[in-house]
């Protein structure tokens, strides 16, 4: 193989599919960035305002303070994944993902770029919902690098996940299944408007097998100082995600699942 | 070393559906070359797997001297595919799919939009470059869809029914864009159900049916071995007062119509002086099929060649 030509090809290859995804939820801004801006922005108002002056401060911070790191992540959460499991599932259904199939581009670039586009839209997302947030409470950064490399960290998680769920998908009620019954339930439950501490043991213990809150809770801390885990170990449980789903996502594009018969 | 060779190529699809059977293939540089066969004959799997759309389920793949498998990059790079199907995204505009395309072969986008300037213009869509791919017609969606397959200049070229569902002005116009690019060096295969279409421009062809190859030769050669043609005759007389000739079989279709066999050692001199001495006058005539769908309509009735002999009638 001719390695400059190779890594060219890989490159420029890299950077096409990474500007078309981003391109794509950039030219469909009302479908993919004001919706979350609007939801957050009523999340903000019901929760953090009307109903979070009745509920007091939460872990020495006021409710809105203390929720709003949990949203912002749960946007990220929601845009990674969305963005990823359809638009991949799209170029599958319309079949022009063979327009990629047939190039010599390597799996993981394909990968690489998909999930560029997830990324790109996750914490575009995010940065839409803190500049949301600031107007309703004050955030200050307790540690940008914890904040950052979470929510960076946590949109690489969340993409995969989507990738995996269009290459599985047959059909549009596929992608829309794991969203649903899945990632909304395991966010709300992730700690997002609670501290896991205010719940009895039992149900404490069951919610640290949740890998959301670990995430939720990492960010918190990266903004606010406060979390109910540890910081070292929601990292650990980020990366070892982040391996496991990156390598069954290279597998199954190897295997040609969903996409070669 | 070959444009392609397949090896001993099989496929058997879920469900034990057998598609490809030992299938040995070899097509030279710089070839026209054209691969025929009925609906579900097993073309498209054959492109499939050459292309890495399909899986294969044994056999070999070279695509000028590199393995699918051992050296997919090198082989996907000597390859572009105009699949049978429309598979562009129908949100792009014609310029952003051409340029997409480039880039997944790591074409420096100065050299890309060089390309796509070159092969829109020639394929008649230059003017549609900002057009949405979705609002195009039929035929320029196919052309689409060969400006895309050579915006990489693949020296080898794959056309899986390029022309079905186009009108025969543009047909014509696109055998010529073809010819043109075969004579500049790429080889092409092309597979059609216009049989005109490939005797018009191949130079050597392969049939397929039932996942097996049952003919793999020179067009020309195989027109040879065609032993009888058929012609149909407008004439001005009563078919029903018609004689019979001493050395033509001739069946009436309707009132002013027949249909005449000539064979191979007759000709079409000798036809018309014995139809003028009986008095037949004739207005018209054409091939009732031409010539290569009529050989291809027996070898697949025979189930195959066991060569010319089969196409002797």
């Amino acid at each position: 193989m001719q390695q400059p030509a190779y890594i060219r090809q890989t490159l420029v290859a890299l950077r096409t599919i990474a500007w078309k995804e981003t391109h794509r939820y950039l030219r469909i801004w009302m479908q993919t960035l004001l919706p979350p801006a609007m939801t957050m922005t009523l999340y903000f108002v019901i929760f953090g305002n009307l109903i979070g002056r009745r509920i007091g401060p939460m872990d020495g911070y006021s409710y809105m303070q203390f929720i709003a790191p949990g949203i912002i992540m749960m946007s990220v959460i929601t845009n990674s994944y969305s963005n990823v499991v359809s638009s991949f599932f799209g170029a599958k259904f319309q079949k022009h993902i063979e327009e990629i199939l047939v190039s010599p581009t390597p799996n993981y670039t394909i990968l690489l770029g998909y999930l560029s586009g997830g990324v790109g839209r996750g914490l575009l997302t995010g940065l839409i919902v803190t500049i949301i947030a600031t107007w309703f409470t004050d955030l200050r950064i307790h540690n940008l690098w914890i904040t950052i490399s979470v929510v960076f960290l946590t949109s690489v998680l969340f993409s995969l996940g989507g990738f995996i769920n269009a290459i599985f998908a047959r059909k549009f009620d596929d992608i829309s299944i794991v969203p649903t019954f899945v990632l909304t339930p395991l966010t709300y439950l992730g700690g997002v408007f609670y501290s896991i501490k205010l719940l009895p043991e039992s149900w404490y213990h069951v919610s640290l097998a949740n890998p959301i809150l670990y995430m939720v809770n990492a960010f918190r801390y990266g903004i606010l100082g406060a979390s109910d885990i540890s910081i070292g170990q929601a990292y650990l449980i980020i990366c070892l995600f982040i391996a496991a789903l990156g390598t069954f996502s290279l597998f199954l594009l190897k295997r040609g699942v969903g996409l070669r018969t | 070393m070959q444009a392609l060779s397949l090896r001993n190529l099989n496929k058997t699809y879920a469900g034990n559906v057998v598609a490809l059977r030992d299938v040995n293939l070899e097509v030279a540089p710089g070839e026209f070359f054209g691969l025929l066969g009925p609906n579900g004959a097993g073309k498209s799997t054959i492109i499939g797997i050459v292309s890495s759309l399909v899986r294969k389920s044994g056999g070999s793949v070279e695509v000028f001297g590199h393995d699918i498998d051992r050296e997919p990059w090198e082989a996907k790079t000597n390859l572009g595919l105009v699949p049978q199907e429309f598979n562009f995204n129908g949100f792009e505009t014609v310029q952003q799919i051409v340029l997409n395309q480039a880039g997944y072969y790591g074409i420096p986008r100065r050299e890309a939009n060089e390309h796509a300037r070159r092969y829109l213009r020639e394929l008649g869509l230059w003017g549609k470059r900002n057009a949405v791919s979705r609002t195009l017609s039929g035929g320029m969606k196919r052309r689409l869809m060969i400006a895309r397959a050579l915006i990489h200049e693949p020296r080898l070229l794959i056309l899986d029914e390029p022309t079905a569902g186009v009108d025969i002005e543009l047909r014509r116009s696109m055998w010529q864009f073809l010819r043109k690019i075969n004579g500049e060096g790429t080889t092409i295969i092309l597979t059609t159900h216009y049989l005109e279409e490939a005797e018009s421009l191949c130079r050597n062809i392969a049939i397929i049916d039932d996942g097996r190859i049952i003919e793999n030769t020179n067009v020309r050669e195989l027109l040879r071995s065609l032993k009888t043609q058929s012609f149909i005759l407008d004439i001005r007389n009563d078919v029903r007062d018609l004689p019979t000739l001493e050395d033509f079989h001739m069946v009436p279709l309707d009132d002013g119509t027949l249909e005449v066999e000539v064979n191979s050692d007759q000709s079409l001199s000798e036809l018309f002086r014995q139809l003028t001495d009986v008095g037949v006058e004739v207005v018209s005539m054409k091939n009732k099929a031409n010539r290569l769908e009529e050989l291809f309509v027996r070898l697949v009735e025979q189930g195959g060649s066991s060569g010319a002999a089969t196409v002797e009638s």
